[in-house]
């Protein structure tokens, strides 16, 4: 399948904080592709250089930011270098860690119908994608609320319907669930599922919660040193133990586990979730 | 029981006329314990860490802490018994440098200058904090300014630390470090009481659970047996870690279900196993 997002040999560099000096790039030589309907789960520790990445995608980097930067970043087959962000945004939808940080708006209806309206559609064209939106979030209900009056994981659900409202086919997610408690990130781990299933969008989801990201994810790419260091399907990737406990990360508790079993009885165990080591084991116990 | 570090009795507090943020908790944390204290957002956690240190005072209720009751005792005095980090390290932070933010409990406490110094480096080092000693904190990540945050207390050692989510916003690494910094901690008699919604770090470290909902004490006691209770974990959609799951998932083919670890689970599954050989 052609993909819809293609990231080649990218260098990046903000800025300097002061002039003359010269700012350490933050990537270096990234290449990475993702194709449309794919959920691919961005790994990497604090500073790896993950939000940096996902702000590529929209060409808020470099356009907005300055910097220096090299290669190249296609999506939907715009290079996001000569496209301008405003058109972007129209194509991928970035949702972040904080969702107080992008709902502006005094009722969650103005903030889902703040994107379509900036494209000047149709009214008729606005209710439908308010109403989808909402829906497929499951807050038709909230739809007359303040956001700022909301849970974090129902705010969380109002960013993500006023970004699924633009209709992008590119979803960028930089840890939506991160600073949510576990309410809010089940919650919104079954929306991810919901718009991986329904939706068809390419989506990138940046996590550090490995227990959850073999539930999602097709596949998985691991940040570090400013370089992908390990992609590949879940299993492959977290077979890697030592490479990403080297970079901060944590591993599956299920793959721990079968690295525990594996290390005693000469198994080869690669568990990622509860359902696969119980299925496993229940075989081994009942003979 | 040993001696209770924190004690409250039917503590209820009011942030607004209306809206309760605390009712009528009480609830118990032994001495030397390393406890967790879990719930949703709102359920009342920061509130009752903040009773526990004099940042605010109950509206009905008493609180002790190793003991005593601290309705009559200033801030500056309880300070000497609870530590509390908060949630978000940019509330307290506010020196020049990374020097001077460490000593400036220490000094407050009235630490004379040589053990004030002593305890500064010694916490600078531990926390990989000496070449930032210079730096103002607030320009530092933010991994880095919850270290700052961490060494700190780290310096002043109270008896009893109240730590408010410290591993929100760090990778794995740096949780482990962190962890280790606290077990050394415990080891030495300190009890340390973290708010988490870390389930996996509650199950393997954790010995004492509170568990809030709604302003109210939803259930204390041990995490395994309150791990146990699915139920009542559901009601607040809280669940279990994975191993725990896992063992849970087994318990009709003979597994006990209680295992809070890796190696508690495979300890019990290779005693299975060989039951069933023998």
């Amino acid at each position: 399948m052609r993909p819809v997002i293609t990231i080649e040999n990218l260098h990046y560099a903000y800025p300097p904080l002061t002039a003359g000096a010269e700012a350490p790039p933050v990537l270096r030589g990234v290449s990475l592709s993702l194709a449309s309907g794919e959920c691919l789960a961005l790994l990497g520790s604090t500073g790896a250089g993950k939000s940096t990445l996902c702000l590529t995608l929209n060409g808020i980097i470099p356009h907005l930011t300055g910097g220096t930067f090299r290669g190249e970043v296609w999506v939907a087959g715009h290079n996001t270098k000569e496209s301008d962000p405003g058109e972007l945004s129209q194509r991928v939808g970035l949702v972040f860690q904080d969702p107080e940080s992008q709902l502006f708006n005094m009722t969650v209806e103005d903030e889902v119908a703040f994107g379509p309206e900036s494209l000047a559609l149709p009214s008729r064209e606005i209710e439908a994608r308010i109403h989808g939106a909402l829906d497929m979030m499951g807050i038709a209900d909230l739809r007359h609320r303040p956001p700022l009056g909301l849970s974090g994981g129902q705010k969380q659900r109002v960013a993500l319907a006023a970004m699924l409202a633009m209709r992008p086919q590119v979803l960028v997610l930089d840890e939506p669930a991160a600073s949510l408690d576990p309410a809010g990130k089940a919650s919104v781990l079954d929306v991810i599922l919901r718009l991986r299933r329904e939706t068809g969008a390419a989506i990138l989801w940046v996590s550090q919660d490995t227990d959850q990201v073999p539930l999602l994810a097709d596949r998985v790419a691991l940040l570090g040193q400013g370089r992908i260091l390990l992609e590949g399907k879940p299993g492959e990737v977290f077979a890697q133990s030592s490479e990403l406990r080297g970079q901060g990360l944590a591993l599956p508790q299920m793959r721990e586990l079968a690295t525990h079993f594996n290390d005693r009885q000469g198994g080869d165990y690669a568990w990622l979730t509860v359902e696969e080591a119980a299925h496993d084991l229940g075989e081994v116990i009942r003979g | 029981m040993a001696e209770a570090a924190i004690e409250l009795y039917r503590c209820s507090y009011h942030y607004d006329a209306h809206i309760p943020a605390l009712r009528e908790v009480s609830c118990t944390i032994p001495a030397g314990t390393w406890a967790a204290l879990i719930g949703q957002n709102g359920s009342g956690k920061t509130t009752l860490a903040k009773l526990c240190n004099g940042l605010l005072r109950p509206d009905e209720g008493r609180v002790r802490i190793l003991g005593q009751d601290i309705a009559g005792q200033p801030v500056s005095r309880i300070a000497r018994s609870v530590g509390y980090l908060f949630q978000n390290p940019d509330h307290q932070i506010f020196a020049a440098n990374v020097r001077e933010e460490l000593s400036f409990g220490l000094r407050n406490l009235g630490f004379p200058p040589v053990e004030l110094q002593g305890r500064v480096e010694e916490a600078l080092a531990l926390f990989g904090l000496e070449r930032y000693a210079d730096h103002p904190p607030a320009m530092l990540g933010y991994g880095l300014r919850r270290q700052v945050t961490v060494a700190s207390l780290f310096a002043l050692r109270p008896p009893v630390l109240i730590l408010d989510e410290p591993t929100t916003g760090l990778d794995w690494g740096a949780t482990q470090a962190l962890l280790s910094r606290l077990a050394d901690l415990h080891r030495d008699g300190h009890t340390v009481v973290l708010i988490t919604h870390d389930m996996r770090l509650v199950a393997e470290r954790a010995e004492w659970m509170v568990i809030l909902h709604q302003g109210r004490l939803l259930a204390e006691g041990l995490p395994r047996q309150l791990f146990a209770r699915t139920e009542l974990l559901a009601r607040v959609s809280l669940s279990p870690p994975p191993v725990t799951r896992l063992a849970q998932r087994l318990r009709p083919l003979g597994m006990r279900g209680d295992s809070l670890s890796v190696e508690e689970f495979y300890r019990e599954y290779t005693t299975l196993k060989a039951t069933a050989f023998s």
